[in-house]
C-alpha cells in the first residue's frame, strides 16, 4: 500500500487549486480583465499585473505533453512503476500541470494522449490526476 | 578605482568522498588552504567571500557552510560577501564575485561550494536541519504531492520530450555518462566516485531511476568543497599562478518552476553568452558542463550553438567527437556523474586547470586558451566564459 501523498500547505493563493475537487472543479486562477491564466496560482495577474483574478473551474481535460515512468521508489512503501506526466490543459493556454497518469498500465502511455482529470481524495486535499480518455 | 577584468588566480578542492568523516567546515578549510598556496596569497590578502546557496541543510546537509562561517574561522576581513539561493545557478556566486572585483569592493575573493550530502545522510542528527515537515511549500506543492519527488523525474520528462521531438536515443546519451567515467579514471579526486570505466553495455543494461534516465545518468551524493578564488585585474601582482580571465558570464531564469517552461535555461543562457563577448563558439577548446543529470550537457551544447537545438544527441554520437582528445573535450574531470557531485563548481575549477596547463593525467592537447564553464538545470542557468590572455 502507497504512503500518504505529501500534503500541500493551504493558503491564500492555492486553497481554490487543492480543495476544488470536492465539487468536482479543477480550478485555475483566471484574471478578470485580460483574461490570462496564473498557474501557479497567485493573488495577481502574472500578466497583466490586475489583482482582479479568480479561481476558474476549466474542463479538466488535457493531453500529454512529456512524461516519465518512474521506477524509484522516493518514499518507503511507494509502490512503482508509476506515470509522472506534464499535461498541457485545453482551456487554460499557458498552463501545464505535473500529474500522475491513473488508471492504465504505464506502458499504455504515450506523448499527445488525450486525459481528463480524476480527483483522489486525502484528508480533504484532492488530489488532481489524469486517466487517458480513449 | 573600479578594475576593468576579473581573474580565477586560485583553485583548491578537498578531498572528495562518499560519507567522509572529516566535518565540512574542515573540508572547506582544506580547499581554501589549497587554493591559497595555488595563487601564492595569504589569508590577509583575502576581503570576500560568495558562495552558493549559503547555509541550507533540508533532508540532506545540501549547503553545510555559511560565508560568514568562513568569514568567522579564517579570520578575514571582509568587504562584501554573500551566500543566497536566489541566484541564476551555482556558479553565479563565482559571478557575484567577478561583479564585486570589477566593481573595486574586494580584490581577492573566495568562492566556495561545500556538499555534505552523502555524510549528512549518515549522520541525520548532527547535518540535517531537525523537524520532518508535515506538509510541502512553495514550489515542490507542484511536484511532491505526485511523487515527482527528485529533479530526476523533472529533467526526465524534458530528455524524454527531446527523444520524443529529436530522436535522442538512450546509446546516444550513455555517451555523456561513459565519457565522465573514462575522463574520471584519469582524475585522482575522483577515486572515491568512479572506481571502473563504465562501458555502454552496463550503460544500456543498468536499472532505470525514471524513464529515460538510468542509475547512470544521475550524480550522486558527494562529501567536498571546492574553491576558486576571484581576483582583480589591479591585484594580480599578488598572485604566482596563471590567471584565467572571467571573459564574459550570463545568466537567466525566466520562470523559477521545472514544469511551467518547455526547455532548461541552458537555451536562455547560452544564447546570451555570446552577446557579451567578441569570442564566437568556435574559439571554444573544452566545454565543463553542468550533468547532474545526463541530459543536461545536450542543452547546454544546443543552447550554447555547438550544434542546432535538437542535433545534441547526433554531435555526442560514438563519443568521440566529446573524448579527451576529441574536438570538444567535455567534462574532462569526469563530470559530476564521474567525480561526483561537486554541484557546479567542478567545472570551472576544471576549466582552469585545463587552460593552465595543470590538469595532469588528463591535460588536452594543444594551447587550450578559451572555455566554457556551465551550471544549473531546469529553470536557472549560469555560464562562465573562461580565457587565457
Amino acid at each position: 500500500m502507497n504512503p500518504p501523498r505529501p500534503r500541500p500547505k493551504l493558503d491564500q493563493e492555492n486553497t481554490a487549486f487543492w480543495t476544488g475537487g470536492s465539487e468536482g472543479k479543477l480550478n485555475i486562477v483566471k484574471c478578470g480583465d485580460c483574461g490570462e491564466f496564473t498557474h501557479p496560482p497567485r493573488l495577481l495577474c502574472r500578466h497583466c499585473q490586475s489583482e482582479n483574478v479568480a479561481a476558474h473551474a476549466v474542463a479538466g481535460t488535457g493531453v500529454i505533453d512529456s512524461f516519465t515512468v518512474n521506477h524509484q521508489p522516493w518514499a518507503k512503501g511507494l509502490e512503482v512503476p508509476y506515470v509522472i506526466a506534464r499535461v498541457k490543459l485545453d482551456d487554460a493556454p499557458g498552463v501545464y500541470l505535473t500529474t500522475n497518469i491513473v488508471n492504465c498500465p504505464v506502458d499504455a502511455v504515450d506523448f499527445e494522449d488525450k486525459v481528463r482529470v480524476v480527483f483522489e481524495e486525502q484528508d480533504g486535499i484532492f488530489y488532481p490526476l489524469f486517466e487517458r480518455t480513449v | 578605482m573600479a578594475s576593468t577584468e576579473a581573474y580565477i588566480t586560485g583553485l583548491g578542492q578537498s578531498e572528495v568522498g562518499v560519507r567522509l568523516p572529516r566535518h565540512p567546515l574542515l573540508l572547506t578549510v582544506d580547499a581554501v588552504r589549497e587554493a591559497l598556496d595555488d595563487a601564492g596569497l595569504t589569508l590577509s590578502q583575502i576581503d570576500g567571500v560568495f558562495t552558493y546557496p549559503g547555509k541550507m541543510n533540508g533532508y540532506t546537509a545540501f549547503s553545510p557552510v555559511s560565508s560568514d562561517d568562513l568569514i568567522e574561522v579564517l579570520g578575514i576581513k571582509s568587504k562584501w560577501h554573500l551566500g543566497a539561493a536566489e541566484q541564476p545557478a551555482q556558479l553565479a556566486a563565482i559571478g557575484a564575485a567577478v561583479m564585486a572585483v570589477k566593481q573595486g569592493l574586494v580584490r581577492h575573493a573566495i568562492c566556495f561550494r561545500t556538499v555534505y550530502e552523502a555524510g549528512g545522510m549518515a549522520d541525520p542528527g548532527t547535518y540535517m536541519s531537525g523537524a520532518r515537515q508535515d506538509t510541502v511549500t512553495g514550489s515542490s506543492q507542484w511536484t511532491s504531492p505526485f511523487w515527482a519527488t527528485s529533479a530526476a523525474c523533472w529533467t526526465a520528462q524534458y530528455a524524454a520530450r527531446h527523444m520524443h521531438r529529436y530522436g535522442l536515443t538512450r546509446e546516444q546519451l550513455g555517451q555523456i555518462a561513459v565519457n565522465g567515467s573514462k575522463n574520471a579514471m584519469r582524475n585522482p579526486r575522483a577515486r572515491a566516485i568512479t572506481k571502473e570505466e563504465l562501458t555502454l553495455d552496463k550503460y544500456m543494461s543498468a536499472r532505470m531511476i525514471t524513464t529515460p534516465l538510468c542509475l547512470y545518468d544521475c550524480d550522486r551524493f558527494s562529501d567536498a568543497s571546492t574553491v576558486v578564488i576571484v581576483s582583480a585585474g589591479d591585484a594580480l601582482g599578488d598572485v604566482k599562478s596563471t590567471p584565467v580571465r572571467v571573459a564574459a558570464m550570463s545568466g537567466s531564469v525566466d520562470r523559477y518552476s521545472w514544469d511551467q517552461v518547455e526547455w532548461p535555461a541552458a537555451y536562455e543562457t547560452g544564447a546570451d553568452l555570446w552577446t557579451r563577448t567578441d569570442y564566437t563558439v568556435k574559439d571554444v577548446n573544452t566545454a565543463q558542463f553542468y550533468d547532474g543529470f545526463a541530459f543536461l550537457p545536450i542543452t547546454w551544447l544546443e543552447g550554447l550553438g555547438f550544434c542546432e537545438k535538437g542535433e545534441g544527441g547526433k554531435f555526442i554520437e560514438g563519443g568521440t567527437r566529446i573524448a579527451l582528445d576529441g574536438e570538444l573535450p567535455l567534462n574532462t574531470f569526469g563530470g559530476q556523474l564521474g567525480a561526483g557531485r561537486l554541484h557546479g563548481f567542478g567545472f570551472a575549477h576544471e576549466a582552469v586547470n585545463q587552460l593552465r596547463g595543470t590538469a595532469t593525467g588528463r591535460q588536452i592537447a594543444g594551447d587550450p586558451k578559451v572555455a566554457v564553464a556551465t551550471s544549473g538545470g531546469g529553470p536557472m542557468a549560469a555560464a562562465l566564459l573562461l580565457a587565457r590572455d
